[in-house]
C-alpha cells in the first residue's frame, strides 16, 4: 500500500503535532477507543457554536432554521454513509445509549406488537460482545424474564455457529451481535445467522463500533434490522452516536425517552408521538456534535473506506507477522486476514498488559489495556487482561515497527531488571 | 528513565518472588476485590491471634505495581497490631494521593517508600492501592467479629 499516504493524513489530525512523555512523537494505536479528530470536524462543530447556534426544530428565527438545516443536513450524510434512509437515523449520545434505548424500547413494546418480549422468549446474543452490547440484553432477559443465549467462541477467536438452529429457536426474538470484535478482531459472518434469525422472526441488531469507522456499510445489503455506531470512533466528536433502524420496525417501537420535540401533541394525562426519526430525540439534541460528525463522514468518505481498509489490513498483516516473530507473544483472534480488521490482542509472557502498557506509553505509544470492556471474553481466553493495538487511517509501517520494537524493549526492561 | 522512578526494584522484586502469597488454611475473614478497570483481583485473608497480632496472607493475579504493593504491605502488617497499621496505611494512601509531590516517611512506610513514584500515574494509583483497600474492608470486618 504504497500509494496511501498516512504521514500527510496525519498532517490534518492536529493532536498529532503535540509531543508525549518527554518529547516523543506520538504512536497513536488506541482508535478502537476512540479516533483522533481531523481538522475539519474540530472547525465544523466550533464552527455550529459560533455561527449557527439555537435549538433546533424549535423558533422562527434564521438561527433555527439555520441550525435545523445543519443537524438534519448530517442526518442525510449519515444515512448516505449507511446507504440508509434518512429518516432511519437516530442520533444518540453514543452507541452504548444506541443499543440501550432499542433494549428498553424492545422491552416496552405493546403486547400485540412482534417486537414484544416475554418470559419463553429467547434474547441471542455471543460471547465476544462488549459490554455495552452484552449487558442490555442480559438485563432485557431479567425484566421480561426472557432467556439469554449466545453463540460461543472457539480457539481462535471465531463464533462458532454449528449448533446454530439449537441457538436461535423458534422462541428467539432477539439476535443482538457485533460485527467486529473490538478485542480480537474478528468480522463476524452475518448471512447465515441473519437468515436463521429471519427464519424464526428474529431481528438482528448490529453493533457496528468497530466496522462502520473502517469498511464500507450497506445497510440494505447487509441485512440486520438494528445498526449502533459511536461517531468518536469514525473520526468524529464525543457525546453523538447513531441508530439505524428499518422504518417499519422505527414505526412500531415505543420511546424510550419522553420529554421536548418527541411529541406529537400532549394533555395532561396522555401523549401521542412524532413519527421517527424525532420520536427517539427527546429534548434539544447534541447538535454541533451531529454536524462535527457529518464532516467526519465526508471526510472519510473523500479518503475513501476502501483505501482506509486497505491501508488497514496491511498495516495488520506486519503487525502480526512482526509479532508472530516474538517467541514470547501469543496472539488472540484470528492470524490470518480473513474476515478481520484492524484490531489486534496480544499477551506477551511474564509481563502483565498494564505493565507492558506503561511500558509502551514510556517510547510514546498508546495502545490499550485491560479486558477491554469484554470481561466474559476475557474468561473464556483465560486471561484478565491483554494488550491491544487498534489501528486507523493515520498509522504508519513505522508505528508497527516502533509497537514491536516496544514490546522487545519492554522484555529486556522487565526481564533483565 | 523516568520509568525508574515507577518501577523501582523493590517493587519488581516483590513482583518477582512475593511474601505471604499463599492463602493460610485458617482464617478469620476473607475478602475478594477486584480493580473492575482492569480485572485485577486479590483475595485477602485475616485474622488476629490472642494478643492481637495480624496473621495475613493473600493470594491475586496483577500487574507488577498491585502484586508487589500486596507483598509489601504483608510484609509490613503480619505480626502487627491493627493499631501499629493505622498510620502506615494513612502515610500510604497520602502519598497515593500527593500526585508526585511527597516522597513519603521512610521511617514509616519501609519498603512502601518505593511506590512513591506510582503517585505522578493516575491510572496506577488503584492498581497500588488494591491490596491496602482490601485489607481495610477485612480489618473492618475483623473488628466486627471480635466485639
Amino acid at each position: 500500500m504504497t500509494n496511501f499516504n498516512a504521514r500527510e493524513i496525519r498532517k490534518e489530525f492536529p493532536i498529532f503535532d503535540r509531543t508525549v512523555r518527554e518529547g516523543k512523537r506520538l504512536i497513536y494505536l488506541d482508535s478502537g477507543a476512540t479516533s483522533q479528530k481531523p481538522r475539519v470536524v474540530i472547525d465544523a462543530e466550533s464552527h455550529f457554536y459560533s455561527f449557527s447556534n439555537a435549538a433546533v426544530h424549535r423558533g422562527a428565527h434564521q438561527l433555527a432554521e439555520e441550525a435545523t438545516d445543519a443537524y438534519e443536513g448530517a442526518r442525510k450524510i449519515v444515512a448516505d454513509f449507511l446507504s440508509a434512509e434518512v429518516d432511519e437515523v437516530v442520533f444518540t449520545k453514543n452507541a452504548t445509549e444506541s443499543l440501550n434505548l432499542l433494549a428498553y424500547s424492545l422491552g416496552s413494546a405493546k403486547k400485540e406488537s412482534e417486537l414484544h418480549v416475554t418470559a419463553g422468549d429467547r434474547i441471542v446474543i455471543t460471547e465476544m460482545e462488549h459490554h455495552a452490547n452484552l449487558i442490555p440484553w442480559q438485563q432485557l432477559a431479567l425484566r421480561t424474564g426472557a432467556e439469554l443465549a449466545w453463540f460461543p467462541v472457539d480457539t481462535e477467536g471465531r463464533l462458532d455457529l454449528s449448533e446454530i438452529e439449537k441457538v436461535i429457536t423458534d422462541r428467539t426474538k432477539i439476535v443482538a451481535l457485533t460485527h467486529q470484535s473490538n478485542v480480537l478482531g474478528t468480522i463476524n459472518p452475518l448471512d447465515g445467522i441473519i437468515g436463521r434469525a429471519h427464519r424464526v422472526g428474529a431481528i438482528v441488531i448490529l453493533d457496528a463500533c468497530q466496522s462502520v469507522p473502517h469498511m464500507s456499510i450497506n445497510v440494505k445489503q447487509l441485512g440486520v434490522d438494528f445498526l449502533a455506531f459511536s461517531g468518536h470512533k469514525s473520526l468524529g466528536p464525543t457525546g453523538v452516536g447513531v441508530l439505524w433502524g428499518r422504518s417499519e420496525l422505527l414505526a412500531d417501537l415505543p420511546p424510550f425517552l419522553f420529554g421536548g420535540s418527541m411529541i406529537e401533541s400532549v394533555t395532561m394525562t396522555s401523549a401521542t408521538w412524532a413519527p421517527a426519526p424525532r420520536k427517539f430525540e427527546a429534548g434539544v439534541p447534541n447538535m454541533a456534535q451531529a454536524v462535527g460528525l457529518g464532516a467526519a463522514l465526508n471526510y472519510l468518505n473523500e479518503i475513501g473506506l476502501e483505501a482506509i481498509h486497505d491501508h488497514e489490513m496491511f498495516l495488520t498483516q506486519r503487525l502480526i507477522t512482526g509479532l508472530e516473530q516474538n517467541k514470547s507473544v501469543q496472539i488472540f483472534g484470528p492470524r490470518n486476514l480473513e474476515m478481520r480488521g484492524g484490531v489486534v490482542s496480544f499477551g506477551v509472557e511474564d509481563i502483565h498488559p498494564h505493565d507492558l502498557g506503561q511500558f509502551l506509553d514510556s517510547q510514546g505509544i498508546a495502545v490499550r489495556t485491560g479486558h477491554h470492556c469484554a470481561w466474559p471474553l476475557n474468561r473464556k481466553l483465560g486471561v484478565t487482561a491483554t494488550t491491544r493495538a487498534s489501528l486507523y487511517l493515520y498509522n504508519e509501517e513505522s508505528d508497527i515497527d516502533a509497537l514491536l520494537e516496544g514490546v522487545a524493549d519492554a522484555q529486556t526492561y522487565f526481564g533483565g531488571k | 528513565m523516568q520509568l525508574d522512578n515507577l518501577y523501582q526494584e523493590v517493587i519488581l522484586d516483590h513482583y518477582k518472588r512475593p511474601e505471604f502469597k499463599k492463602l493460610s488454611e485458617t482464617f478469620s475473614v476473607r475478602v475478594h476485590h477486584v480493580n473492575p478497570s482492569c480485572g485485577d483481583e486479590i483475595t485477602l485473608q485475616l485474622s488476629l491471634d490472642m494478643q492481637g497480632e495480624i496473621a495475613l496472607t493473600w493470594d491475586g493475579i496483577g500487574c507488577s505495581i498491585s502484586m508487589a504493593s500486596a507483598s509489601v504491605m504483608a510484609g509490613l502488617f503480619n505480626g502487627k497490631s491493627l493499631e501499629q497499621t493505622a498510620p502506615i496505611f494513612e502515610e500510604f494512601v497520602t502519598l497515593m494521593q500527593s500526585k508526585g509531590a511527597a516522597t513519603g516517611d521512610e521511617d514509616v512506610l519501609e519498603d512502601a517508600v518505593a511506590f512513591s513514584g506510582v503517585s505522578k500515574y493516575p491510572a496506577r494509583i488503584k492498581c497500588a492501592l488494591l491490596a491496602w483497600m482490601a485489607f481495610k474492608d477485612a480489618s473492618v470486618q475483623v473488628q466486627g467479629q471480635v466485639k
